[in-house]
């Protein structure tokens, strides 16, 4: 039995609204935080459906150069020649394929969604730390997303220097062919800076301020260790990024020259900004995998996280260690070799908290008494393919061994083995594991299984032949591989490359529909369907706006007492529930205003 | 097709596919480790009525050996990589006697400067062709990088060579061919639609060949 | 009785010396696979006056360096022997060839001309341009295509126009752009052939013309005034002459540069 402290009801209990809502403040202009995940949710889908389909085109250029695409004709001149994709569409298309994948899907997803959603919920919160700032969070991401889309719109279409967007190119609309479009990535960018810093602050004030009684730092599940760490990279990188999106709009606009040495300028200066922002931004689209892929993987084995300390020591490591090798992306631009060695150092170095990780992972399974479902199945896929992404970043990370491999499609390979493998597969885990608390329902268990594992074939079937690939020098963003005739006899591996990506998107219509098919016909959910600890699964599904208001629960153990002793004949034991030898937590004071 | 890196042509080859080797198996061997363990555990540990799963919050003795391996795994392999690194990039290591060329990239083409009868880069013999470096066999090269509008990358795989040409910025690389023949230079940095067809040569000549490649030149380019 | 034979016969003559020719033909530089479409926009009245004239240089001609295209083989398989850029095309007796002359001063103010419809067909064969000096009227299509299998990019360098730049990565593409503004003249060049270029002359009007093999050029259709016209040379600058039109008379102006 759920044991709550009876907190005096207040002003703002209940989620503050007594009165009833209309349909525009309670699923529209929300300031819930389940509300406002569930929007990023659905608004973020979206965008990945978009990179998805961005990513098709760029296969089929790549594995079939200069033949005209099937339903190619539909889009306009500009963009191709009777259904032959044109260069200059091409560049853009993998531009935008990054740009829409890593800002307005991978981290919305992971952050925005989870953030939002999990936080408080899981430290027994009613809500956020500040809800309408948190609602202004989502419609700035959206508003964002909606300017960049726009890119495709206007003349000459989007930007197209890559989604890193290196200067002189991105600077001189002359040189690049984009005009508007350029610019308006970097509205869009500083914009969803924006909405990440507003969602950071709230995260991180929650997390610090609002743990309900007994749930201590180290209570705290590692999803929201992790999210906690991600919205400090957060907070600190974007910002870096807005500034650096900020100047080239200025040089594009105004005529300054930051970035081209046309009049003083410097085009390193670019690669510095971007990737002091970049690299910390890579461990925000992994972070909240990892945490939340420790919640299920706990909960899957039936067994508490092996090494939970070390796993927070090794969050909080990665982050710290993320400041400071950026330069990695930069071995090869003409910055003095001796930051390469030391950037080397320092990337070495960040293996070995991953590695700590892993091995972590591994020893939460090791002989447990595991459960297959769906959640766990992805969450095991994502240990092992990040191990592989991980891995082949050791290549990359010596020195002279990225000298023949930056650039080509072992970066490709390495990078979607960390963000497809990784974050992707959390992603898969994450979303079936927490839709009972969204939606009240269970996504179907046998489609969910069928998906699993028609991605993980078509998945490696895509991404582990471009190690092979790069490792023969086919270069990245490159229109057509057959221009160069060391490169000829690869083509065949890049045809079947393509023709298995076509499938890997296809068997991903099939969670698409599992998705929208459970909304209104997916089994209706019992209150804890996984048997697991957390907080959240104390509360009916799904959640009540205001969650245990005017209540708050009492926390009396950590989140992973699964198998324990005291948990009798059932294998897990929640954070919230009472034994006769449990006393009840000091009550927290609350925080000023509540 | 091959499934490895490309044939070696360069001096620099033999240090940085041992290391690639050297990186594989030990990578390999964790992945191996990490893969294997990973369906042992799945077949041996999956759910079965009546087991229950063993209680623990993990093993600081664990957590040590698997933080100490990998650490100092990786600082050896810092140390290693790193005497080839300065061997290959450092400015002081470009060999005193290297022959000089100029490269520039630029928005579609490279363009190589010679330095004509007198041995020097920058004077009034200087000529310039497109997209064609010519090289002698066996002898250090020191290629002198600019870039005229956007950053372009001065690639050639089987001399495992790749190095930014950065506007505003004057870069050198160099190495040395090992072996007589064609090869193809790619441009390893997005630069605009014509990024893929940054196409050029390099021409590695016997000393012969060379001498009589730049006669050639002297005497009014090809014909 | 002599004197009516002598009218006659001699009218007969002046009707045969003064008739006009058809010298408005634009000369490719060599020869291409698929010959354009007269590029001179004749669509003034051709009862009108007409400029005839040479054009010269003096001095010696620079000499066109030659164009090494064996990164290009496609290119390169399409000569026999090899070609030269096309920076001054001199003919025999030093007859300049690709200048652009056209009437810079003395059409009224505020008249139109009815603009073409057919396009301008500026074909890429061999990496080069055919033709490499054109004119086209403002708002009159210009039609570029690919000959080639290889990868050309068309950008278009204009200061009174909006500049753009177009590729075409395979044989058989087509683009069609218009200018919208009078430009003498909109560079045209291919940045994966940096040898490639071509010149355009935007005009508001339809009397210009781009001189042959043999200096010659002739702009018709000219009403009764006073016309300045310029003639520009992509490496030796502008000349200018004026010419007065009274009639349906034919009117000479050479027009004589000087190398450099």
């Amino acid at each position: 039995m759920t044991s709550v402290a009876h907190a005096k009801p207040d002003a703002h209990g209940g989620g503050g609204h007594h009165a009833a809502m209309s349909f525009w403040q309670k699923y529209i202009f929300s300031t819930d935080h389940k509300i406002i995940g569930i929007q990023f949710l659905f608004v973020s889908l979206f965008f990945l459906l978009l990179g998805g389909l961005l990513a098709m085109q760029i296969r089929w250029q790549v594995g079939f150069p200069g033949k005209p695409m099937p339903g190619g004709g539909i889009l306009p001149e500009s963009m191709v020649s009777g259904g032959v994709i044109l260069p200059e569409y091409y560049i853009q298309l993998v531009t935008m394929h990054g740009t829409f994948m890593v800002f307005f899907a991978i981290m919305p997803l992971l952050v925005g969604v989870y953030a939002n959603f999990l936080i408080p919920l899981k430290l027994g919160a009613h809500d956020m730390a500040f809800p309408r700032i948190n609602m202004w969070s989502f419609w700035l991401a959206l508003l964002a997303g909606l300017i960049m889309l726009a890119g495709f719109f206007v003349p000459e279409g989007t930007s197209r220097a890559g989604w890193t967007m290196y200067a002189p190119l991105s600077a001189r609309p002359d040189l690049s062919g984009a005009t508007v479009g350029q610019m308006l990535w970097c509205v869009s960018i500083v914009v969803l800076g924006l909405s990440s810093v507003m969602g950071s602050v709230n995260y991180i004030t929650t997390i610090i301020n609002h743990r309900a009684p007994g749930m201590t730092w180290f209570r705290m599940p590692l999803s929201v260790w992790a999210l906690f760490v991600t919205a400090i990279l957060a907070v600190l990188a974007l910002p870096v990024l807005q500034g650096a999106a900020i100047m080239l709009l200025f040089d594009q606009t105004i005529g300054t020259h930051f970035f081209d040495p046309v009049a003083g300028g410097q085009a390193l200066l670019w690669q510095h900004l971007f990737w002091f922002f970049g690299h910390p931004e890579v461990y925000i689209l992994i972070l909240p995998a990892m945490g939340m892929v420790s919640d299920i993987i706990s909960n899957g084995s039936r067994k508490p996280i092996f090494g939970y300390h070390s796993m927070v020591f090794a969050i909080v490591g990665i982050a710290f260690l993320g400041w400071i090798v950026w330069g990695h992306h930069m071995f090869m631009s003409g910055m003095n070799p001796t930051l390469g060695s030391t950037f080397m150092v320092s990337t070495l170095l960040i293996a070995v908290p991953s590695a700590i990780k892993v091995f972590n992972w591994m020893g939460t399974m090791w002989r447990g008494n595991l459960r297959l479902h769906v959640p766990m199945l992805n969450a095991i896929a994502f240990v092992s393919m990040f191990t592989i992404g991980g891995l082949s970043g050791i290549f990359m990370a010596a020195t002279p061994v990225d000298i023949p491999i930056h650039d080509t499609y072992f970066i490709v390979a390495h990078l979607h083995y960390v963000l497809f493998g990784g974050s992707l597969f959390a992603l898969f885990a994450a979303i079936p594991f927490w839709y009972p608390k969204m939606f009240g329902r269970m996504m179907d268990e046998r489609l969910g299984k069928i998906h699993f594992w028609l991605t993980f074939v078509t998945y490696n079937l895509v991404f582990f032949p471009m190690h092979m690939i790069g490792m023969g020098g086919q270069m990245r963003r490159l229109y057509d591989p057959t221009i160069y005739d060391f490169l000829k006899p690869q083509q065949p591996l890049n045809e079947f490359i393509t023709i298995s990506a076509f499938a890997l998107f296809a068997v991903q219509l099939i969670f698409a529909f599992n998705f929208l098919w459970s909304l209104k016909k997916g089994k209706v959910a019992p209150q804890n369907p996984w048997e697991d600890n957390g907080l959240e699964w104390s509360l009916p599904n799904p959640a009540p706006h205001g969650n245990w208001a005017p209540h708050t629960p009492n926390v009396y153990r950590g989140p992973y007492e699964f198998s324990a002793p005291e948990s009798g004949d059932a294998d897990f034991l929640p954070q919230t529930k009472k034994l006769p030898t449990d006393r009840d937590p000091v009550p927290a004071i609350p925080p000023a205003g509540h | 097709m091959g499934w490895w890196l490309p044939p070696a042509a360069s001096t620099f080859a033999g240090p940085i596919d041992m290391l690639f080797l050297v990186i594989l198996i030990i990578t390999g061997i964790a992945l191996v480790l990490v893969e294997v363990g990973l369906v042992v555990f799945i077949v041996k540990y999956r759910a079965r009525p009546g087991r229950k799963a063993f209680y623990t919050h993990g093993s600081t003795r664990a957590e040590i050996i698997w933080t100490a391996i990998p650490a100092v795994t990786m600082v050896a392999l810092g140390l290693v990589s790193n005497h080839y690194w300065v061997k290959m990039k450092d400015k002081d290591s470009v060999p005193a006697d290297a022959y000089r060329v100029g490269v520039m990239g630029k928005q579609f083409e490279w363009q190589m400067t010679y330095s004509g009868t007198d041995g020097k880069l920058g004077t009034d013999d200087d000529f310039t062709v497109r997209n064609q470096l010519h090289i002698t066999v066996n002898q250090p090269v020191a290629v002198e990088l600019t870039a005229e509008d956007v950053i372009h990358s001065f690639f050639v795989p089987e001399f495992r060579v790749k190095q930014d040409a950065v506007p505003g910025m004057h870069i050198i690389a160099w190495f040395q061919a090992t072996k007589t023949g064609e090869y193809e230079i790619g441009c390893a940095e997005l630069c605009g639609m014509g990024h893929y067809k940054m196409r050029a040569r390099v021409f590695v000549h016997t000393p012969e060949e060379f001498t009589a490649w730049m006669a050639q030149q002297a005497a009014g380019g090809a014909e | 009785m002599k004197g009516r034979i002598f009218s006659v016969v001699g009218g007969m003559f002046l009707l045969t010396v003064c008739s006009k020719g058809d010298n408005s033909q634009v000369q490719a530089a060599p020869p291409a696979a698929d010959t354009p479409p007269p590029a001179t926009a004749t669509a003034g009245s051709a009862a009108g006056g007409t400029i005839t004239g040479k054009i010269k240089f003096t001095g010696t001609a620079p000499r066109n360096p030659a164009i090494d295209m064996s990164e290009e083989a496609a290119c390169k398989a399409k000569y026999t022997t090899t070609p030269t850029e096309e920076n001054v095309v001199a003919g025999p007796a030093n007859a300049l060839s690709n200048v652009f002359v056209y009437v810079s001063a003395g059409v009224p103010a505020g008249q139109t001309f009815t603009v073409p419809t057919t396009p301008v067909v500026l074909d890429q064969s061999g990496c080069r341009y055919h033709p490499h000096v054109f004119g086209v009227m403002v708002g009159q299509p210009v039609e570029i295509r690919n000959s080639d299998p290889v990868l050309h990019n068309i950008k278009a360098v204009a200061k009174k126009n909006r500049p753009f730049n177009v590729s075409q990565p395979s044989a058989g593409m087509k683009t069609t752009r218009t200018f919208t503004a009078p430009e003498v003249t909109v560079n045209l060049q291919c940045n994966v052939h940096g040898w490639m270029h071509a010149w355009v002359g935007v005009r508001p009007d339809p009397f210009f013309a781009v001189s042959g093999a043999d200096g010659s050029f002739s702009i018709t259709g000219l009403p009764p005034g006073t016309y300045t016209i310029e003639a520009w040379h992509e490496k030796f600058g502008t000349q200018t002459a004026t010419v007065t039109i009274a009639g349906t008379e034919t009117k000479t102006a050479n027009l004589t540069f000087a190398a450099r």
